[in-house]
Parts: C-alpha cells; structure tokens; sequence
C-alpha cells in the first residue's frame, strides 16, 4: 500500500452529510476492469451535465480549489456500495486526505488500501475547517499522522485517533497481503482442522 | 467440517466452561479467528468468497503481478450478475465494456480455478441470492464478498460482510482477511407485524429511526417475536439492509427455520453431516444474559408500509402520511440536505405521499426478488392492470427463482397484469445494465438505495415492499397495501 506519513495542502470543503460512494464515482465508471484513470469522473453527475459537460459549478471545478488535495465533507462520508472505485477516483484526483465527522466502515478501509487518510473530527471541528476553507483564498491543512495531528498554522489544531496498527501500516507503507502470508503455519493449522466440506467438493465441475 | 455430538460442539465452540455469555456474532467470530498477532488486528478465516464481474477484476490481475495463486479454489464461488442485461440470455451484451468485464471474469475463474455460475448456467444470479439457495451459505459461516449487500447471508447466522476490492485480492490470496473486532448491537424486535407490513417495511423502519449511520461500527443481531416469525426470505430482506444503517453486517440466530431452508439444496451436507451440522448451529445462538454495546427495541406492531420520499434510506415514512415539513429537522445539516433531496426528487414537503404517482415500477434486487417476494407481488397483481402510465418489470433474482415462479404459474399473473418478465439480475437496483431511469422519471423500488441516479442519472427512486410496488404499478401511485382490494 502507499505510505502516508505528513502532508500539506489546500482544503475544499463539500459541505453535504451522507456521500454517498454513488454520487463519487456514479456506476458507469464500475465497468472498467483497471485501477487507474477514475480521477476524471470522481463526482461525474454533480460536475457534468447529462451531455457530458462541465457544470463549472461545483466546488471541485472552481480555480481557487484547483490544486486542492485535502477534502472536507460532512458525517457518513462514503455510505453504500463497497466500491474501491471510489477510493480510487479520489486518490487518482489528487486527494491524500478526507476529514469528516464520520467515515462509512467499507470506504475507510478501502482508503486505508489505498494511503488516503480518513481524519475523524468532531462536528465543531470539522464545521471551523470548512469555514475557513470556504473563506480563507488557498487555505492549506498540514496532517501528520505520526503525531496524529491536524494544524493549519494560523491557530487551528487538532489532533486525531487511528488504531495503533493501521497507522503502523500506513506510516510504513506495509503490504498487509505479505503480512497475513506471514501467517502461513496458522492459517495452515486452520484449515487443516478446518477441511472444506464433502458437498463443496463437487462445487469443483462447475469451473 | 467433522463434527460429532453436542458435546463435541461445545468443545469446537470454544466453550471451557466458565467462559462470560456470548452473543452469536462473538461466537462466530472466534471460531474463525486464525491468529491474533500482538500488536495487529485479529486474522480472520474466511469460509466462503462470493465472487462477481465488477470488483473483482483489478484483485485478480493483483495475484497475478505479484504472482499469487487462488488459495482456496472450493471456497470460492463466482457468479455474473450486476451488469449483465436482463433480455433473454441468447441475444449478444450490446455494451462493450460491460461485456468485456464479463469476459474478464470468465477468463480469470479459469485460469485461477474458480467456480463460475456463467451467464448462461442454469443457477445464475444475483450472488446474494444464488448463495442461500443452492446450500452454499450456512449457519455459522463467515462470508465475504466485493459487495456491501453480503449483509444478507446473516439471515442464516452467519458474519457476512461487504469487503472492497483489496480485501478480494487478501481473501483470494489467503483465505484470510485481518479485522478490527466491530461493536455489538442487539435490534430487539417484539410483538407482531401486521398485515401488509414486511420485513422490508421493518429494515426501513429501522433505519428510518436510527440513521442510514445509527449502526455505523456495529454488527448488529436481529432477535425477538417479529424476527423469529419472518420466513427465510425475509429475514434475508432484513439482513440485506443492515448495511444501510451502516452495520456492516446483520446477523440472526439460526433456528428451525434455517434449517428447513437449508435442508436438502444442492451443496448442503446430507446425511451423517446433516445431522452434525444442525447439532453444531443449534449452539450458536447467543447465550442468555450476552451483553451488546447497544440495544434497540422496535415494536412491531407500530410499523406500517413504509415510502423512502429523499435520496437515503433514512428519508422514510409512513404510506399514510406526507412527505415531512423542512421545519421538522432539528439539525440545519439534516435540513439543507431534506432540502436537497427534495429538489433532487421533485417533491413538496407536505405532499400526501399516496398523492405521489410513479412512471416506473422495479421488483427485484438482492433485496426483494426471491420466490416469496414474487408470491407477494404477484398476489396483488392478480386480475388486476398495470396502469397505462406506468412501465412495470419484475426481475427474479435467479434462474431458479425464475423457474420456481414460472412453474407456480406467477409469470402469467404478471404478464396478464402488464408487467414486464425478465431474466435474472441485479438489474435497476443500481442500473448497471440497460435498465436504467430516464432523468426526472419516478420509480417504486423493491430495491434497497435511493440514493440520486442510483437507477439512472436525474431518476427519482422510492424505496417499498413488494406488495406496495405491485399496488404502485396498478394504481399509478403510491397506496396503502392494507386497504387492498385482492383478487
């Protein structure tokens, strides 16, 4: 996975609760069969019109948020389907960072995969951030998450939680599938007392 | 799985004794805990991986990069069914890139070995419906799948949970996946549902009380009066829309029920393993006094056919009443976004929600397209008409679900009512396939988000029980099931 340990940059605030990963990367983009190239259409219905048009609009598309890589939503972000598309849209966009109140359980490991740190913050918090983001021209965010802290150096700091061994894996940029690899003679002692069972067996002529 | 008596059951448990009360997920999980390294998450063993065209793709070409083979081949079972078109299986899939996507999965099941129910096998279908029915999923399992809806496999008392593509590759690669053990909470169902009122209208209920984010952190298990007197089929209902209060997972204690669904399908155990198998699952309930983190209580008898109006699962309310006052919303947050989705929905606050006519009706979805779902939409349907302003289709969630209601004689209620008979899928759920919403068209769905352009760019999606999508179609607009007049 790609390593995470301090970044700075410019914050865009989508100030909306319950994002749905529907709305980041709308279903037509889930047929493409690679990883890369969903930065283009991250949040297609709300920047394009339905020609394929830029709405111009929305806060992602304004110039003053152009080189931002640090989002800023409301609770809930990522709800609903499990799609890793959606991680992947926003990492291949830019985005290092997402800071909300609340994450959906699927898209914060999808990002953790990924290096793009989910920052939870109280609702306080998460509301400062987003009014100075809105009102403050190049309003940049520093986070580190080997001190697990956010600070904007003009007098906001926060700092964060995170389970001691993701951020262990994010720091470090670890390949957790060689980690559970690791493994092996436990996972072997499993399953041997674990076969699989008689009836799966004939599972196998369906291949 | 080799297991004796009872006794022997209490031993593979892990009981020793004086061990505190456990709830089934705590039961479950510890039986599948492989290993728990100082310092990391508990590693997981993961005894079934369901496997479909979209999320897969990019873990197969992992193993393949980093030159990983398929652990477990027989624990491993794929099927096609989010973006295939629902037309009859002989005409080619017009999409090229949907095509080339479902030529991808053929491809790498075999090369890796894995078992694929293929676009034109005889079991194909939705995977969270394919699972149950053909004995695959169990009691006692721990189920995965690059599908959030993998919640629905908990009706059997399994920890079944929606995994991202990485985790697929983990899974392919070790059989294993490393988890963070989640939050207990317990959804305490009692007294009756009445009539007219489904487990659908229960899942919405719910979240409609705690949030589309009120289970976010938690596994919850189902239990009292209402959960116990729901049939398979709607327990599976239940399961399925844990994940739209946030659970990842939703579990129910497997009882004879369970069993008598799961007795004599195709790979379930027979025999000697039939009679080890009940004796096994018989245990897994939670025991009495297990503490959850939280605890919810629901009476049953309070619920009514329940109407989505927004764009969550959580914008929910009674088909007897309206569509909510902006000045109900405590929180300016929850407001402006009532605000929005009613924008985005084209709709009033105010509006009598049986004032709402639809254009689209879907029945279907890994949610509400099983044999029973059909039964009850067809119920209503019969002898009755489509309205003609309303484009009407019910998509069964499998080749046998098809079967069973074709032979049932289902099919030609519906078809005689003009609704639309198709082959099976995921379909309009999430309008992957051709069968999408046109911009500004309203649907009543069976199916389990509505989130914006979930069925379509600029549709408008109502989320409802069977019944209520059939009386939908008929009368051309919302209407309260109970007051039915059947055929």
């Amino acid at each position: 996975m790609q390593s995470f340990r301090k970044h700075t940059g410019v914050v865009v605030p989508l100030d909306k609760v319950n994002v749905d990963t529907d709305q980041i990367i709308p279903k037509q983009f889930l047929k493409r069969i690679e990883r890369t190239g969903f930065g283009e259409f991250l949040f297609y219905d709300w920047r394009f019109s339905g020609d394929g048009k830029k709405v111009g609009d929305f806060v992602l598309d304004a110039p003053r948020y152009a080189k931002a890589s640090i989002l800023v939503a409301g609770k809930n972000f990522g709800c609903g389907s499990s799609r890793e598309h959606a991680v992947w849209a926003l990492t291949d966009f830019g985005f290092r960072v997402v800071i909300a109140s609340s994450f959906a359980d699927i898209f914060a490991n999808n990002s953790l995969k990924n290096g793009l740190l989910t920052v939870r913050l109280n609702e306080e918090q998460v509301a400062e951030i987003t009014r100075h983001s809105k009102e403050i021209e190049n309003y940049q965010l520093t986070v580190d998450l080997e001190i697990l802290r956010v600070e904007d150096g003009q007098g906001f700091a926060a700092t964060f939680a995170m389970d001691e061994f993701s951020r262990h894996s994010l720091l470090n940029g670890l390949d957790d599938i060689e980690l559970t690899l690791q493994q092996e003679a436990e996972i072997a002692a499993y399953e041997a007392k674990h076969p699989v069972r008689a009836e799966m067996k004939a599972i196998a002529v369906i291949v | 799985m080799n297991l004796g008596s009872p006794l022997n059951s209490r031993r593979i448990l892990g009981e020793t004794g004086n061990m505190a009360p456990r709830t089934l997920f705590e039961k479950v999980w510890d039986l599948h805990v492989v290993a728990a390294p100082e310092g990391q998450s508990a590693l997981l063993y993961i005894d079934l991986h369901l496997v479909h065209e979209v999320t897969s793709p990019q873990a197969f070409d992992g193993l393949r990069a980093n030159g990983r083979r398929l652990r477990q081949p027989l624990r491993t079972v794929a099927t096609v069914d989010h973006n295939i078109p629902t037309t009859p299986r002989g005409l080619p899939i017009t999409d090229p890139i949907a095509a080339k996507q479902i030529e991808a999965l053929q491809n790498n099941c075999r090369e890796f070995g894995v078992p694929l129910f293929d676009v034109d096998s005889a079991e194909q279908g939705i995977v969270h419906v394919i699972g149950p029915e053909l004995g695959i999923t169990l009691p006692g399992m721990t189920i995965v799948c690059g599908d959030s809806h993998t919640s629905t496999h908990g009706a059997f008392g399994s920890l079944a949970f929606g995994i991202g593509t990485s985790e697929v590759e983990h899974v392919l690669a070790t059989q294993c996946l490393p988890q963070k053990k989640p939050k207990t909470m317990q959804i305490h169902v009692s007294g009756k549902l009445a009539e007219g009122v489904t487990a659908k209208d229960l899942a919405l209920g719910i979240i409609g009380r705690i949030g589309t984010d009120g289970a976010t952190g938690y596994v919850v298990e189902y239990a009292g009066d209402a959960v116990r007197e729901l049939s398979m089929e709607g327990r599976m209902t239940l399961c399925n829309m844990s994940i739209e209060a946030g659970a990842r997972a939703g579990l129910i204690a497997p009882d004879e029920t369970t069993f008598a669904y799961v007795n004599g399908r195709r790979f379930a155990p027979r025999g000697k393993n039939w009679e080890a198998a009940v004796a096994y699952w018989q245990m897994l309930a939670g025991d009495p006094g297990a503490q959850f983190d939280r605890v919810i209580e629901i009476d049953a008898a309070a619920l009514a056919p329940f109407v989505t109006w927004g764009t969550n699962p959580g914008m929910v309310v009674a088909v007897d009443s309206r569509v909510p006052e902006l000045t109900s919303f405590a929180q300016e947050a929850d407001r402006r976004a009532a605000e929005q989705a009613l924008a985005y929905m084209g709709l009033d606050p105010g509006t009598p929600i049986e004032a709402i006519a639809v254009d689209r009706v879907f029945i279907g979805s890994c949610t509400n397209s099983r044999i029973e779902d059909l039964r009850a939409a067809a119920r209503v349907a019969k002898g009755q008409h489509v309205n003609p302003k309303v484009r009407a289709m019910v998509v069964p969630g499998s080749q046998a679900v098809k079967r069973a209601a074709e032979q049932e004689g289902l099919h030609r209620i519906f078809l005689d009512a003009g609704f639309e008979w198709r082959e099976s899928g995921c379909s309009m759920c999430l309008g992957m396939n051709p069968d999408i919403l046109q911009p500004g068209e309203r649907c009543a769905s069976t199916s389990n988000r509505n989130f914006e352009g979930r069925q379509g760019r600029g549709g408008r999606t109502h989320l409802v029980s069977p019944m209520m999508a059939a009386a939908a179609a008929i009368a051309g607009h919302f209407t309260d099931i109970r007051n039915w007049r059947f055929q």
